[in-house]
């Protein structure tokens, strides 16, 4: 266990603080995904790899924990404000930042937008992978990161920042 | 939105792979296809480009996120002890079948030379930080080694760099690879100590400038 969590946790913990925005809401996730882990290595049947298991309880218990506390202070906005202490995209563009500009634009997606985007480009999950931690077929989750990344560059957009696509 | 409109608003069957492409996960079969289509479609190159940046920043923003404390590990050790005990050969038959998967874990799919895949084998052997030792009645948690110092930057290497440029270019630098490759990138600790910004600036700089370089950044 201890292999398995010193191999994983800070992905896991990164995941979750994705999308649930707080950091001591995905600090106590961790210990519940790998305790779930613990309880259920028997049913993991090799299938998939171990990340992808771990993200998908991952997953499913952020998505828990949302649903749970739709308070205010889960709040998309809210949380985003909170979290985002770095500038404007706006603002770093004005200071020809664009790196933190496209930085800014990604912490403002969607969590549907947001969770596809840190699988394909973080965790390195292939069409299959994210498919089946996230639930949804291929085809969709193709679709899904292309228009993610349209959102993307409306809101770079909206900053100011023009990349030629689309 | 009309059909047309519908169709010219989804992503080619090509185009929809390049995101996958970028971070050097799709089979080899899809690759070359996705390769030869960037050869001969200049749009699709650029397109691919700014996906390449996305990648990058996505990289960041999560590298930013830090670590959780070592709380969150005394809690699950804490919650595992308060489990109800389990039949031992029940008990040991997952953690053996959980074991064999550390064998069988295919690394990410590199597009990247093999030198590139043997410096991640030595990585991997060197770089799990958190070992969990039973005192007692409970757990404590306990790094391998205190954080060095030094300055840490994100770096993306050519996909066909040598196993001697990186090394040779490690040496150059007084650096080396603290983690990685994550989405094709290294966390590298140059020097000793910890740089202020305007000269971990031009650090940046002098590392971007390197042939074999294809990306550089601060990180954490």
């Amino acid at each position: 266990m201890q292999v398995l969590y010193g191999r994983y946790h800070v992905r896991v913990y990164r995941f979750a603080l994705r999308l649930v925005r707080k950091e001591q809401v995905a600090e106590d996730l961790i210990s519940e995904v790998f305790l779930d882990v613990w309880r259920q290595a028997g049913k993991f049947e090799g299938r998939s790899a171990v990340s992808t298991w771990l993200l998908a309880i991952t997953r499913f218990k952020a998505l828990s924990a949302l649903r749970k506390k739709k308070d205010a202070e889960l709040d998309d906005e809210t949380a985003a404000a909170i979290e985002d202490t770095s500038d404007d995209p706006e603002v770093a563009v004005a200071k020809k930042d664009t790196g933190n500009a496209l930085r800014n634009c990604l912490a403002k997606l969607s969590q549907d937008h947001r969770e596809i985007v840190d699988l394909v480009y973080y965790h390195e999950k292939s069409v299959e992978e994210v498919a089946e931690i996230v639930g949804i077929p291929e085809n969709t989750v193709k679709t899904r990161l292309f228009y993610a990344r349209k959102k993307l560059a409306e809101l770079l957009k909206e900053a100011g920042v023009e990349r030629g696509w689309p | 939105m009309t059909a047309n409109d519908k169709k010219l608003a989804e992503p080619g069957k090509i185009e929809a792979l390049l995101p996958w492409r970028a971070a050097g996960t799709l089979s080899a079969e899809e690759t070359k296809r996705v390769d030869a289509a960037l050869a001969k479609d200049p749009a699709l190159a650029k397109q691919y480009e700014v996906i390449q940046d996305e990648l990058a920043e996505t990289v960041l923003l999560n590298e930013d996120l830090g670590a959780p404390s070592t709380h969150a590990l005394e809690k699950l050790f804490a919650a595992i002890d308060a489990e109800p005990a389990r039949d031992p050969s029940r008990a040991s038959g997952p953690i053996a079948r959980l074991g064999a998967f550390f064998g069988g874990l295919s690394p990410r799919t590199l597009g990247w030379s093999a030198a590139a895949a043997l410096l991640a084998l030595v990585l991997q052997a060197g770089i799990i930080s958190t070992t969990v030792v039973k005192q007692g009645s409970g757990y404590q948690t306990a790094s391998s080694e205190a954080p060095t110092a030094g300055t840490r930057l994100l770096v993306g290497f050519k996909s066909d760099a040598t196993l001697n440029e990186i090394t040779a270019f490690l040496d150059t630098n007084h650096g080396s690879i603290v983690s990685g490759p994550s989405a094709g990138m290294f966390t590298v600790k140059f020097g000793d100590k910890t740089l202020a910004a305007a000269d971990a600036e031009q650090l940046i700089a002098k590392v971007k400038a390197d042939k074999i370089v294809t990306f550089a950044a601060a990180t954490q």
